[in-house]
């Protein structure tokens, strides 16, 4: 029993992670989840079916460009979906939905957040990095610098991405695991560790595409079931106002769960938080990886349209199922603890409400779900990472670019079994950690380094290998810094008096930072090789514009 | 790409009516979308009460609060955003790009 009141507030903190926040409602005393036949079965089958698609991919897998990027012969619509299987994480689904289940619109505030990265990454990045890069953004912001400098730092930041997003997915998997399919955290972690290095060593891009695009499906179809069941039970009818209203009577803030609240008061923490979601998103490698799998500038766009209406809904229906969740739960005593609280705690709301429209059917299908989502999810982050270590690293720094194309991908290979090994043990090694600030860390950094790299490398002609250097070196060093002296880390965790600096989301101050180091570096360089860089703008531009000379299909 | 091909492409009258007309309409939208965000972030961060009134004044009022379809409609314009760009990419900018690789290559 003592087992489980330990693993609880870890799994909200966990999740609640997912939202960025802290403190809140960290759950008390819960029952462990008896053994769920339904749930093993389909996730058995999911397993099952995704192994399948991984040999299948295996056979097609021949090439680096196989691997990295699955021979760049993904659809739009498919990579759309995948794209919305790589972002739609397991903390977005219950951290939303549960952040809505306890302070009703605030949840909201977060969604729109998330969402709005999209549009901008479409205008102003999609067909660009198609169009120039290969299999990473490294590629993209290396195209005409410095390559070993560049590489090292582009890889650098990457894994630090790649890494900070994978303890957070790795000991939420872990939690969640253990409260659904009554596993032990340490082998629910293993487990997951496992299958991803099987489904990115042996079937590359191609089968972590399948495997997000499966989940994606998945996910959608089980969050329209709970939504609108839900919505149907709360209401008895689908009028959302009579729902609101059974809502707003139940819930311990009344009227407050319907128009925005406190978690948004300070203008600046909220510019800065607004900065982080929508450029992190940006700014992560995994998700940029997957503008290479498409076969030109055309798909790139339309796998973003796809993506932004997949993931838009989505984010929706988390609204509808928190709501769902405070009217059918708060009261049924099947469903809190003996203290009065949801069974689980707040991130819990989805599944239990899972259970409460569908039975134990439902709940088995959104726990498989939820697994099938962290399995996704990680493997993308994992490729990513394998990418960032054997075509940055090795392949264009070690090697010069003159590694051989099965030498890298045996590297990649490689890399990607240590990523997971270091996946399962800094998963082991954060069980009873506070990783709340790893989500606000990850995207800070991802905003902060990569993505002013990237928009300054593709529009700004002046731009040379120092001022990249500079500003992309202290966008990283200055968000991951003012994290720790920040609120969160300096404060809640290290427990000092007062912070050294003020703000919980520092992107508002590290992006400046950023991008006045890219600006001064570059107009301070007088160098010859500066005075190439920017010459060879031109090209550059003119590939970036028509997409003549861009990376093509494989034909097979 | 050779100096000769990119001369050839830069001194192309369409080259440059597509690149100028795709970084306005795409700078355009992205500023858009910018508006439309922090317009919602900067009302909720100094004027809360705007979102906090009633959808439907009644009586009786409904529970549901203005702020839940702007709330949503930032989620929707932002789809309806990628939507415009992509139908306009599709039909101008692949357009005159695929007629710029016709004439140069």
């Amino acid at each position: 029993m003592s087992f489980w009141k330990r693993a609880f507030p870890a799994i909200a903190l966990t999740l609640f992670a997912g939202a960025a926040l802290a403190a809140g409602d960290m759950g008390g005393e819960v029952k462990k989840q008896s053994l769920n036949i339904t749930a093993i079965v389909m996730f058995l089958a999911f397993v099952g079916a995704t192994l399948g698609i991984t040999y299948w991919a295996a056979q097609r897998t021949k090439t680096a460009k196989d691997f990295y990027t699955a021979g760049g012969g993904i659809t739009g619509f498919q990579n759309g979906l995948a794209i919305a299987g790589d972002y739609m994480s397991a903390a977005s689904f219950l951290g939303i939905s549960g952040l809505v289940f306890a302070n009703g619109y605030d949840g909201l505030i977060y969604s729109v957040g998330w969402l709005v990265g999209w549009p901008i990454i479409m205008f102003l990045m999609a067909e660009q990095l198609r169009n120039l890069g290969k299999y990473t953004y490294a590629d993209v912001v290396s195209y005409r610098f410095q390559r070993v400098p560049m590489r090292t730092m582009a890889a650098t930041s990457s894994l630090v991405v790649v890494i900070l997003y994978l303890i957070g997915q790795m000991v939420g998997a872990g939690k969640l695991i253990q409260v659904l399919f009554g596993l032990e955290y340490v082998y629910a972690v293993i487990l997951v560790g496992v299958l991803i290095i099987v489904y990115v060593t042996v079937g590359g891009m191609l089968a972590t595409t399948w495997v997000q695009i499966i989940k994606a499906i998945l996910l959608l179809s089980g969050a329209t079931i709970i939504a609108f069941g839900a919505l149907y039970m709360a209401a008895g009818s689908f009028s959302m106002e009579a729902m609101f209203q059974k809502a707003v009577a139940i819930h311990p803030k009344k009227e407050a769960i319907m128009s925005p609240g406190a978690m948004v008061s300070d203008p600046i923490e909220a510019i800065s938080l607004g900065l982080a979601l929508m450029f992190g998103t940006a700014g992560l490698p995994h998700i940029l990886m997957r503008f290479f799998t498409v076969s030109n500038a055309k798909e790139a766009r339309k796998s973003v349209f796809y993506a932004t209406g997949f993931i838009g809904y989505f984010y929706i229906l988390t609204f509808l199922i928190g709501f769902g969740a405070i009217v059918l739960l708060t009261t049924n005593p099947e469903f809190l603890d003996a203290a009065g609280k949801l069974r689980g705690g707040q991130n819990m709301a989805a599944v239990n409400l899972a259970a409460a429209v569908g039975g134990n059917l439902l709940l088995g299908f959104i726990s498989a779900v939820a697994f099938a989502t962290i399995l996704a999810v990680v493997s993308g982050l994992t490729l990513a990472g394998a990418s960032a270590i054997s075509h940055d690293l090795y392949a264009n720094v070690f090697a010069h670019g003159n590694a051989n194309e099965q030498q890298e991908v045996r590297i990649s290979k490689m890399a990607t079994v240590g990523l997971g090994v270091i996946a399962i043990l800094l998963g082991i090694a954060f069980e009873q950690q506070n990783i709340a600030f790893l989500v606000g860390l990850t995207f800070s950094v991802a905003a902060s380094a990569n993505f002013p790299l990237i928009i300054t490398s593709v529009y700004w002609s002046k731009m040379t290998t120092k001022g990249a250097l500079l500003g992309g070196w202290l966008g990283l060093i200055s968000a991951t810094l003012f994290v720790i002296l920040g609120p969160t880390v300096w404060k809640d965790i290290l427990g000092n008096a007062e912070a050294i600096f003020p703000y919980k989301n520092p992107a508002l101050f590290s992006m400046t930072i950023a991008f006045l180091g890219i600006f001064i570096g570059s107009i301070l360089d007088s160098s010859e090789n500066g005075k190439q860089e920017c010459a060879s703008y031109e090209a550059q531009d003119v590939r970036c514009q028509t997409g003549i000379g861009a990376e093509g299909a494989a034909s097979h | 790409m050779q100096q000769d091909l990119v001369h050839a492409i830069k001194s192309n009258p369409k080259y440059h009516e597509m690149v100028s007309k795709r970084a306005t309409f795409s700078w355009l939208l992205a500023i858009a979308m910018l508006a439309i965000y922090y317009g919602f972030i900067l009302v909720i961060a100094f004027n809360k009460q705007l979102l906090a009134q009633p959808l439907f004044a009644g009586p009786p009022a409904s529970v549901a609060t203005v702020g839940i379809p702007v709330g949503i409609s930032v989620i929707l314009l932002a789809f309806l955003l990628t939507g415009i760009y992509v139908y306009r990419a599709n039909t101008v900018f692949d357009k005159l790009n695929n007629e710029i690789k016709e004439e140069v290559l």
